[in-house]
């Protein structure tokens, strides 16, 4: 690939549209990067599902308590001024709109801003969907951060989603290893192009219309 | 004077009976009441209803008592995690029944049943295929799906500090849906790492107010999955 950016660049760009002093909640994968690329001067609190504000960094070896870990499962620490609560209060900070920005993960971003994150629809398959429907819904500012296709090529920004959809119409801004891309009235359209991409490409691997930055 | 206290694990899970529906405290390991679960799996009850965020790791705890096929039902928002083993083979062969429920939404029916309030409007799972089949309202111009409360007739749940009268306190994301659970069981049955003189836990930081409380074990030194599953253990 001539140009684009990598999976670390993709969060550190998504990093720099949150705004100082951000409740954030960032899904499992490269969302969690976002947490590595804080702008100076400003100060995000992260805010975890299963029921703390100010989760910190994973621990050394001496610091973990087993107790504490972050919605993937994975170990974290807290950071002076942290707080727990408990799971009704947690999506009552999601759902009562609290929660500034929430960054995800996903398979499919349709043109009107439809999420498909959770199932392939898979026949035979075991449904799992976690915190994610109730995070679109209730969080203004929806970033998904994405590979802008699939392993085989194919379009992750669509027409319309063919897996079972998260949340209808809840996507703000997608950035991807191409482009920031907005979800507006008019469909798609690029908000700025990764160094050494043109705007023909990108056309060419988005599987919807897409215009392009004004 | 009312004391609350059991001397076993195996004393407090005694009556739980076939069929019973029962809430799990616990988000993947944290919080998780092993000692409890492998109490019920010891005891031998079946044809039960479990309500967990998750379905177990490895081949302890709640996985175990999954694959002991004492559960005939799950009612969970992810059972798909990366060290489940157990529920996925019992579901693929049509051993275990599952009722999937956005993570958000089951901490609030679990809330609700604890709190008398039946039913309520949710955003979540609005234009999804699990919203099908379910109620919906508009207010304010919006859409919203109605849920109903969940309630158990049991709750295991894992402390951290607790006094004769139940009074509790967790440690970190060891809380998750826990004190939810108590609220919403009929019998909640605590299992917890220190047992306090009354009056030791200070009022303020009371938790889970020992009113939601039928049941304290003390397990001074509790096993955590993690460990067990590292250690590659399996129960029983």
């Amino acid at each position: 690939m001539s140009g684009g950016w990598n999976r670390e660049q993709m969060a550190a760009r998504a990093a720099q549209d949150i705004p100082d002093g951000s409740y954030v909640n960032l899904g499992i994968g490269i969302p969690e990067l976002v947490a590595k690329f804080v702008p100076e001067g400003r100060e995000f609190i992260y805010h975890t599902e299963n029921g703390m504000l100010g989760m910190g960094p994973p621990p050394t070896d001496e610091e973990r308590d087993l107790d504490l870990m972050n919605a993937g499962k994975k170990y974290v620490t807290e950071l002076p001024g942290a707080s727990y609560f408990h799971h009704a209060d947690s999506f009552s900070m999601i759902r009562g709109g609290h929660i500034d920005v929430c960054v995800l993960g996903t398979m499919q971003v349709a043109a009107n801003g439809d999420l498909a994150n959770w199932s392939t629809g898979a026949p035979g398959a075991i449904p799992a969907v976690g915190g994610a429907m109730d995070l679109v819904q209730g969080v203004d500012r929806i970033y998904v951060i994405t590979q802008h296709t699939t392993k085989k090529g194919e379009p992750k920004l669509v027409e319309q989603c063919s897996y079972p959809l998260t949340g209808v119409g809840v996507v703000s801004r997608i950035y991807t290893d191409l482009a920031v891309v907005d979800v507006t009235p008019d469909g798609f359209r690029v908000f700025e192009l990764a160094p050494g991409v043109t705007f023909e490409e990108v056309e060419e691997k988005t599987g919807a219309p897409i215009l392009p930055a004004e | 004077m009312i004391d609350k206290t059991y001397s076993s694990v195996a004393e407090a899970v005694a009556d739980i009976p076939d069929g019973a529906t029962v809430m799990v405290g616990g988000f993947g390991a944290s919080g998780s009441p092993i000692e409890l679960i492998h109490a019920l799996i010891d005891q031998g009850t079946s044809d039960l209803t479990v309500i967990n965020n998750n379905t177990g790791n490895g081949e302890v705890g709640l996985a175990a008592l999954i694959g002991t096929g004492q559960v005939s039902k799950m009612i969970c928002s992810f059972p798909r995690s990366s060290q489940s083993r157990v529920f996925p083979k019992m579901y693929e062969a049509g051993k275990v029944e599952l009722e999937l429920v956005p993570q958000g939404t089951l901490a609030e029916r679990i809330r609700s049943g604890g709190a008398g309030i039946p039913a309520f409007y949710t955003p979540s799972t609005v234009g999804t295929i699990l919203a099908e089949g379910k109620e919906s309202r508009e207010f304010e111009g919006r859409s919203f799906v109605m849920e109903r409360w969940l309630k158990a007739d049991f709750a295991l749940i894992k402390a951290e500090t607790a006094d004769p009268l139940g009074n509790l306190t967790y440690n970190k994301t060891a809380r998750n849906f826990s004190p939810l659970m108590c609220m919403a069981a009929t019998t909640t049955i605590v299992q917890t790492k220190r047992l306090m003189a009354r009056g030791e836990i200070n009022p303020e930081l009371v938790v889970t107010p020992g009113i939601f409380v039928d049941r304290v074990v003390e397990v001074a030194d509790p096993v955590h999955e993690d460990t067990l599953i590292a250690d590659e253990r399996s129960y029983p």
